[in-house]
């Protein structure tokens, strides 16, 4: 799987697929041990470098199901992640600057765990962010603010050719889709990328034929 | 009980072990102390004594209603800064009213064991603080006992007095210089929180790595009245025992204790007990406590008398090294149908999904623990004025306060 600069791409794939375990693995989550294959990221061979190493070169990942961190205030954490960040203007544009001096993840119901996510990814700017399942467990109005979210870190408002952020999204119903553009999808089956083209035309035979359709494609009778 | 009586007592009780906590040769710390002379103003004090203070939590600046500033055996300042909350020295206190002998040493017996009889067979020294009824402050009064000798034994009986319906928050810095060796605390607090009246006492301990430290503490809560009492412990001391006791005498009476302590050596036993002996009183005692090396024993005790109380208490720990020992001993003691008790107890390491949160966001693993161990010690506080509130969060973010390195 390659991802190119200014490129968005969708992983879509049955649960329990190893879609989670792959973002992990780039992430470097270190019970994620790499056997074989390498990830190089801007040119530099990341396979062994550890997590933060990794964050600093640009790598940022929206966790599916964050930690509480106790006594650690959302506004302090969007510090931690770049202290030159403008914090009041992330926190207005994610409709979350009552919860700047909440402690994060504290309480927070599924829409606001995702929005705290992306107000802390907004801060860190990431040249590659990852998104595991970012509209899962997500009201309507919350998907729009989180694909809102995903549009300005992988620069959608700049001309494509201009674009120097890339995304990966993995998306269970596709419902964050119609919010934001994505370049390429991915269908992920039992640990191996199976298939790749358009995300238009992949989800809409997710869809109707479900994962079975992708593995029948793969293996026709 | 007669200044005589209390004496003879006291000598009983010269040789008698306390129940916790390693036993301490007192004869080997002098007993005499140089005397200091008293300052006009907090700011003469010497710059290094004025910096131990502050690291302890007492800011010589700032707005307080009142100060209290003992050196070794001689208070060098006090004064108030509020109509109707009276500071002054214990022993100057003791001679001027005479009904202050019904409160010296009715909470906390003289013979309870060597420490205390060693206070009792000494000339007093301390503060006494009183607010007269319905007087509330707003900002807290600052105390601080400075131990500034090599090898000295320091000795210390604080009354304090919150009359009906008043108001007062204290802050306690116990303090030695960065160069101090050696050295013994004791420190004797009797605390009474009339009909109505709020209390919140807070102890900064901020002791050299040879410090012996052996508070003594209680306080009575009547009627509808509150304490709250914090204890804050980061620096390394070679020994610390302390169980201060509070009792719900009236009806409504609230006690909420707040322990934080971080140690990277030495022996710390701490903890607190509550009697609710009164109905609808309730306790809830909290505690934080980090090790990084050093060992902890960290008690929380409820004593239920009567029906209809409630109490909780929470003892968690974080052992952030190889070494290292947290004892959570959470106790509860009902006496009689009717009354809720509950308590919590961990002790563990940090979580592995928290480190990998904030690696994730680009910090060190030794940033992220650092950030994860400062939060689990931000214990919310409840009922600080936000001046205390402003200086016990600065104790706790003090760049001593590291992770597992």
């Amino acid at each position: 799987m390659s991802v190119g600069k200014g490129e968005t791409h969708a992983l879509f794939g049955p649960n329990g697929c190893g879609k989670t375990t792959l973002l992990s693995t780039i992430a470097g989550i270190p019970r994620y041990v790499v056997e074989s294959g390498t990830i190089t990221f801007k040119g530099v061979d990341i396979t062994h470098l550890s997590m933060h190493e990794r964050a600093r070169l640009g790598i940022g990942i929206a966790f599916q199901h964050p930690p509480t961190i106790r006594g650690l205030k959302v506004l302090d954490m969007i510090k931690l992640c770049n202290p030159q960040a403008d914090a009041e203007k992330i926190l207005e544009d994610l409709d979350f600057t009552e919860f700047a001096d909440r402690e994060v993840n504290k309480g927070f119901s599924g829409g606001e765990v995702k929005r705290s996510e992306m107000v802390q990814l907004l801060a860190q700017e990431p040249d590659f962010v990852m998104l595991d399942e970012p509209d899962s467990g997500v009201d309507l109005e919350n998907i729009k603010v989180i694909g809102r979210a995903i549009n300005i870190l992988t620069q959608k408002d700049a001309k494509p050719s201009l674009r120097t952020k890339s995304g990966v999204i993995i998306t269970h119903f596709g419902h964050i889709l119609d919010y934001m553009a994505t370049d390429k999808a991915h269908v992920m089956i039992e640990g191996t990328i199976v298939c790749s083209g358009s995300p238009k035309e992949i989800l809409e035979q997710i869809k109707a034929n479900g994962y079975e359709g992708c593995a029948a494609c793969l293996c026709p009778v | 009980m007669s200044m005589s009586r209390l004496e003879e007592k006291a000598k009983k009780a010269a040789d008698k072990k306390a129940a916790l906590g390693t036993d301490i040769d007192i004869e080997s710390y002098e007993a005499e102390a140089e005397e200091f002379g008293e300052i006009e103003a907090l700011e003469m004090l010497p710059a290094d004594v004025q910096t131990a203070a502050l690291s302890a939590g007492v800011s010589l600046t700032g707005e307080a209603a009142g100060d209290y500033f003992q050196v070794d055996q001689s208070p060098v300042h006090r004064g108030s800064a509020v109509e109707g909350v009276e500071v002054m020295d214990i022993a100057s206190a003791l001679k001027e009213h005479s009904y202050l002998a019904d409160y010296f040493w009715r909470l906390v017996p003289i013979d309870a064991d060597k420490y205390t009889a060693d206070v009792g067979m000494h000339p007093p020294a301390g503060y006494f603080i009183r607010a007269r009824p319905g007087t509330k402050t707003i900002f807290p009064l600052k105390t601080c006992l400075f131990m500034g000798g090599k090898n000295k034994r320091q000795r210390v009986h604080n009354v304090v007095i919150a009359e009906e319906g008043s108001e007062l928050h204290i802050i306690t810095g116990c303090t030695t210089p960065s160069h101090a060796g050696r050295g013994l605390h004791l420190g004797v607090s009797e605390v009474y929180v009339k009909k109505g009246a709020h209390v919140t006492f807070t102890m900064v301990h901020n002791w050299g790595e040879e410090v012996e430290v052996r508070p003594r503490g209680a306080s009575l809560v009547e009627a509808g009245g509150s304490i709250s009492e914090n204890y804050i412990t980061l620096t390394p001391v070679k020994s610390l025992q302390a169980f201060p006791s509070a009792t719900l005498a009236g009806e409504g009476a609230v006690a909420t204790f707040s322990t934080i302590m971080y140690a990277r050596r030495g022996k710390i036993d701490i903890g607190n007990q509550t009697i609710l002996e009164a109905p609808k009183t309730s306790a809830e005692s909290i505690s934080r406590v980090v090790s990084t090396g050093g060992e902890i024993i960290n008690r929380g005790r409820m004593v239920g008398k009567v029906p209809d109380v409630r109490a909780h208490v929470e003892c968690t720990g974080l052992i952030l090294t190889e070494k290292g020992r947290i004892y959570s001993i959470p106790e509860l003691d009902g006496w009689c149908g009717g009354l809720d008790m509950s308590h919590e107890a961990a002790v563990g390491k940090i979580s592995q999904q928290e480190l990998e949160y904030l690696m994730a966001r680009g910090l060190s693993p030794d940033e992220a623990t650092s950030v994860i161990v400062r939060g689990f010690l931000d214990v919310e506080i409840k009922g600080l004025p936000p001046a205390l509130k402003e200086e016990i969060q600065k104790i706790t973010k003090l760049e001593e306060i590291h992770g597992g390195s």
